[in-house]
């Protein structure tokens, strides 16, 4: 059998977990560097995945397969498709910069009792919850993308619940309430989530009799397997409530801005950049594969939340006075988009959505790090403390903008690509859907630039007259991801290359038995 | 002789004088097992009586220790010879089943019993007394709470070792439990079983009247379930005219009708087939903790000294759903159209009634007996699913069960303050950053509780949950993933508080154990994260034993 890429993609950052773990106390800064080499080591594998996959090759490409729980009908089936693919990179390239950016997140405050080592705890999370994304983006095993699915959340929580922002120090025993009820909040809704759709998956097991994706798709492409109707749509909405949670979907949207607003910087980028990424990718990836018909059947009512999250999300996200939940908010409005390309059921809907998975985890990224190198340098998060920065610190306020200017998807910059792409596939099958959701794209402006405008012009505020610019490790973390949103907004070929053949398999999927013709075929 | 021998001595007796009766047949090495278990708690009582008192501890450990793992030898050795599968057979003339379910079963409880007597045995956890080391339990269980004789024995360094031998005791009857292939031997398993914990239940060191209130409503509520299960059982036997499963199976399917004359007018009458079945289901149910019949679990959880609610809540709820299963699926299947919508109705309440109660709580000890009271509920699920896929996931459940909860009452014997164990949450606040080990095993413990995969308790929820659904049971299973979810919300606000809450200045100290709780919890993670990652091969023993012999 030939080297087990996608296995040991994902088993390296959990070998890292356990090595960062197992530093000692004293050794704080060894456990950083520990942790970085291998987020490192991961992206080299996942360049490796990335060269090693041929675009117009087999649907699903470097595919291992050993058997597990033969009782339970259980594989360990692995295998990528373009979008997983994408998607891994995403990751692999995201977990370095969050690393670096919350190099000190993890620092004791004083020196308490020797055997508590959060430093250590911090990065070992991160990479275990890379870990575990990596795999889910890769099992091509129902219940195996179940196990991480689910198992994910227990090093999230503990992300979000143990590590605060610096910006609360004063009032500790106040922040320390908000954050643990963010984490417990966080935790409960997607673990109620999961847990409908372990019943699902438990009722898909009793219907097909065992949990591979492939299988079970081309059985049900050639009619070999037949679900009653009413059966195939409460599966399909086990599975969809679950990774609505996830994703987030309004209105199960409100434990993220919580979690972002409470979590560190780097964690939030974390949560929303990475983890929620699993949720549409396996909205794409199990939802319409294994489901197409009820799919389709319940494509009105997601298209109208989808809307409903992109236009809310983006109302909330102007009216908030707390940058990282503005952050929060606009990304709701996002995953609205991404949401609304994949049910539009056209090719540009979901290419556009794929793209805008990865292009959403890299403004998302750029922009939430440098709010988070903001915050840290004044202790508050809210925009009314700000003011003028761009005069004290231009860098900051400049890598700031572009950020911002990629939110909203300004043209040049690599979301706009995405964002043209999910209305363009929306417009092509639902107009009226595709011009509510252009609404969407002028409050992005709104908020981006209020928030811009509050915070980094204007007289400086004496608060701010003494704020440092830019250091060289933040330079290092910002640097990259905008030079990407660049050169992904000016030659997007590549991305969309690797995507649009997985994107027409899953077309195909769902509209086999679509009488409806192909609206773009007929062009 | 046949299984329907003990009836046949009844009804010989009255039509001729006996004048030669045969010596029973006794199968000593396929009862093995029990055999070896009960000689050493007799041994045992022995010691107390005989072996100076010094000595007493280290003689007792040793026996029990010994015995325990002989008899799991034992079990091994019949399992691997096919009496689990091909060679089951029914053994000490009719009384005892030697099969796959009985043979897993008892492995489990020894298994389970034998890590609990590890923590029965542990005596570094509280400070030296009196130039004494001292364990879990009274030193002079006679002795009044509070009087000056309790100052005097404990200053004399007594301890209470015959702890040892009545776990012996308990563990004996809970062999039989499961296996008991008539109603007769069920009683009286039920009865050896049940005494000892009563009085194991009475012998806390610390908190005594409570720990003596545990034991005497244990005791006074379980002595109500015994006499139901008797009464249930006079009941079966005016119907089928035997106590045997056997017979009494043939009877309730109907393809038994020979009338005994002297129950001509009660035999084949289905109202007492349904009023003692439900008799009898109602003492097992009282065993095994499910709603309505849980009200005592939480106060004899809490009461009892901490390794007794262990080693109780593991193997009490492995032999006692062992003999459910067994009643239900030999004897009862004939009935099952009956039983199935009752039991439906006690697995739904007992779920959704453990979960919710359990939030309220405020005390471990009582928020892991709601626990222990809703997982009954989920293994309640894959007993309903009447297949053998439904009896091989119980048995699963039932073995990564018994060692998370074995696990997780060891790390509460760990957490102390000045007045013993701290057990109220509030107490626990912090523990993690304190001793992030200690924290880190019990939120293993937790989430295996909780069901989060990649540990136990996910697998054997999902084996269950799968057998239900397979069975029809699939609304059965989204009442199960509802209390799961909000089960997980009080496990989950345990962790917060260990981990997210800042230590409190009084907070308890987490005591160093010696070598012999280490090896319980231990043995607990270890089980916990092998049935999580790689089951298959658990899985495929649970399969191969899913098989009763009739």
């Amino acid at each position: 059998m030939s080297f087990p890429l996608l296995t040991a993609t994902a088993a390296l950052p959990a070998v890292g977990a356990i090595a960062t773990a197992a530093v000692p106390a004293a050794r704080r800064t060894a456990a950083k560097w520990l942790a970085l080499f291998f987020s490192l080591a991961t992206l080299v594998l996942a360049v490796v995945v990335l060269v090693r996959f041929d675009p117009d090759g087999d649907r699903y490409q470097l595919t291992e397969s050993r058997a597990w729980i033969s009782d339970f009908g259980v594989r360990y089936e692995l295998g990528v498709d373009g979008i997983g693919v994408a998607l891994i990179a995403l990751t692999a390239l995201l977990i370095p910069f969050i690393i670096l950016a919350g190099w000190h997140d993890a620092d004791p405050l004083e020196t308490k009792s020797s055997r508590w080592r959060p430093t250590q705890g911090f990065f070992a999370l991160i990479l275990a919850v890379e870990a575990m994304v990596i795999i889910s983006f890769e099992a091509t095993d129902v219940f195996l993308f179940y196990i991480f699915f689910e198992a994910m959340l227990i090093p999230m929580y503990f992300l979000i619940g143990g590590f605060g922002d610096r910006a609360h120090a004063g009032s500790d025993e106040k922040a320390s309430a908000q954050r643990s009820y963010a984490a417990v909040k966080f935790l409960l809704y997607n673990l109620v989530g999961g847990l409908i759709m372990l019943a699902a998956v438990i009722g898909l097991y009793v219907v097909a009799g065992n949990f591979s994706l492939q299988e079970i798709a081309e059985a049900r492409a050639n009619g070999s397997l037949d679900m009653a109707t009413n059966t195939e749509r409460l599966l399909f909405l086990g599975f969809f409530f679950a990774f609505a949670v996830k994703a987030p979907l309004w209105p199960l949207h409100t434990w993220l801005p919580n979690a972002m607003g409470e979590a560190t910087a780097p964690v939030a980028v974390l949560i929303t950049a990475v983890v929620d990424k699993v949720g549409t990718f396996a909205m794409l990836r199990f939802c319409l594969q294994l489901f197409p018909e009820a799919s389709k059947w319940a494509t009105p009512v997601i298209l109208v939340l989808a809307l409903i999250s992109i236009i809310y999300g983006a109302l909330l996200a102007v009216g908030q006075r707390d940058i990282k939940r503005l952050v929060a908010y606009a990304s709701i409005s996002h995953f609205g988009f991404i949401i609304l390309g994949i049910f539009a059921m056209t090719s540009q809907g979901q290419s556009g959505a794929t793209l805008y998975m990865v292009n959403h985890g890299l403004s998302t990224a750029a922009l939430m790090l440098v709010a988070g190198f903001l915050i840290s340098r004044r202790g508050s998060r809210l925009i009314a403390d700000y003011g003028g920065v761009q005069k004290v610190a231009p860098v900051l306020a400049g890598t700031f903008l572009v950020g911002g200017l990629a939110t909203l998807s300004l043209p040049g910059l690599a979301p706009f690509v995405s964002e043209f792409l999910v209305l363009v596939g929306a417009f092509a099958r639902y107009p009226a859907v595709g011009i509510i959701a252009t609404l969407g794209i002028v409050l992005a402006a709104l908020y981006t630039l209020v928030l811009y405008q509050r915070t980094m012009t204007g007289p400086v505020k004496p608060e701010v007259s003494a704020m440092p610019d830019l250091r060289v490790r933040e330079l290092v973390v910002v640097a990259p991801l905008i030079a990407l949103l660049i050169g992904l907004g000016v030659y997007p070929k590549p991305l969309s290359e690797l995507v649009n053949p997985a994107v027409k398999h899953t077309m195909s999927d769902v509209q086999k038995k679509d009488p409806k013709p192909e609206v773009e075929a007929a062009k | 002789m046949s299984a329907t021998a003990v009836h046949n001595l009844w009804t010989m007796a009255a039509a001729d004088p006996i004048d030669k009766i045969d010596a029973p047949k006794i199968e000593y090495g396929q009862l093995a097992p029990t055999l070896i278990v009960i000689g050493a708690a007799v041994i045992g009582v022995l010691i107390e009586a005989f072996v100076p008192r010094k000595s007493r501890y280290y003689a007792q450990l040793f026996v029990s220790v010994v015995a325990l793992a002989a008899a799991f030898a034992a079990v091994v050795a019949l399992a691997s010879g096919g009496y689990g599968t091909t060679k089951a057979r029914i053994a000490a003339m009719g009384a005892i089943a030697v099969d796959g379910p009985a043979l897993f079963l008892q492995g489990t409880i020894l298994l389970a019993g034998l890590v609990a007597i590890f923590t029965f045995a542990e005596r570094r956890l509280d400070p030296v007394t009196h130039g004494n080391r001292i364990d879990s339990f009274v030193a002079q269980a006679g002795a009044v709470p509070g009087s000056a004789g309790e100052q005097a024995a404990t200053k004399a360094g007594f301890t209470t070792t015959e702890v040892f031998p009545l776990a012996l005791f308990a563990i004996g009857g809970m062999l039989v439990f499961p296996a008991a292939n008539d109603l007769l031997t069920l009683f009286i398993a039920l009865e050896v079983f049940s005494l000892p914990l009563y009085l194991l239940c009475a012998l806390a060191r610390r908190k005594r009247l409570m720990s003596q209130e545990a034991a005497v409503k244990y005791f006074l509520l379980g002595a109500f379930a015994s006499a139901f299960t008797l009464f249930g059982i006079a009941l079966i036997y005016g119907y089928a005219g035997s106590v045997s499963y056997g017979t009494i199976a043939k009877v309730v399917d109907g393809t038994l009708t020979t009338v005994d004359p002297a129950l001509a007018g009660t035999m084949g009458n289905d109202a007492l087939l349904l009023i003692g079945a439900a008799m009898i289901v109602m003492g097992l149910l009282f065993k095994v903790g499910a709603v309505p019949f849980h009200m005592w679990t939480p106060d004899v959880y809490q009461g009892a000294p901490t390794p007794v609610t262990g080693f109780m809540a593991a193997a009490t709820k492995v032999a006692a759903f062992g003999a459910l299963l067994r009643l239900l699926y030999v004897v009862l299947p004939g009935l099952r159209w009956d039983w199935r919508p009752v039991m439906w109705g006690v697995a739904v309440i007992t779920m959704l009634g453990g979960a919710i109660v359990a939030i309220t709580q405020t005390d471990i000890k009582r928020l892991l007996a709601y626990s222990s009271i809703a997982h009954a509920g989920f293994i309640l699920a894959g007993v309903i699913a009447t297949t053998e896929e439904g009896v091989s996931s119980v048995l699963f459940y039932l073995g990564a069960y018994s060692f998370v909860t074995i696990g997780a009452f060891a790390v509460v014997t760990l957490v102390r303050d000045a007045g013993g164990e701290a057990t109220h949450l509030s107490k626990w606040a912090g523990l993690g950053r304190r001793s992030p080990l200690v924290a880190a095993v019990f939120a293993v413990f937790l989430l295996a509780f909780a069901g989060i995969p990649l540990t136990s308790g996910f697998s054997g929820k999902f084996a269950v949950f799968k057998a239900a659904a397979e069975g029809g049971a699939g609304a059965l299973v989204v009442v199960g993933v509802i209390s799961s979810a909000i089960a997980a919300f009080f496990y989950i606000r345990v962790i917060v508080l260990m981990f997210f809450s800042e230590p409190k200045a009084d907070g308890p100290t987490v005591a160093v154990p010696s070598p012999l709780t280490m090896t319980t919890i231990g043995v607990g993670v270890a089980v916990t994260l092998v049935l999580g990652v790689a089951p298959q091969y658990f899985l495929d023993l649970a399969g191969q034993a899913g098989v009763f012999v009739r």
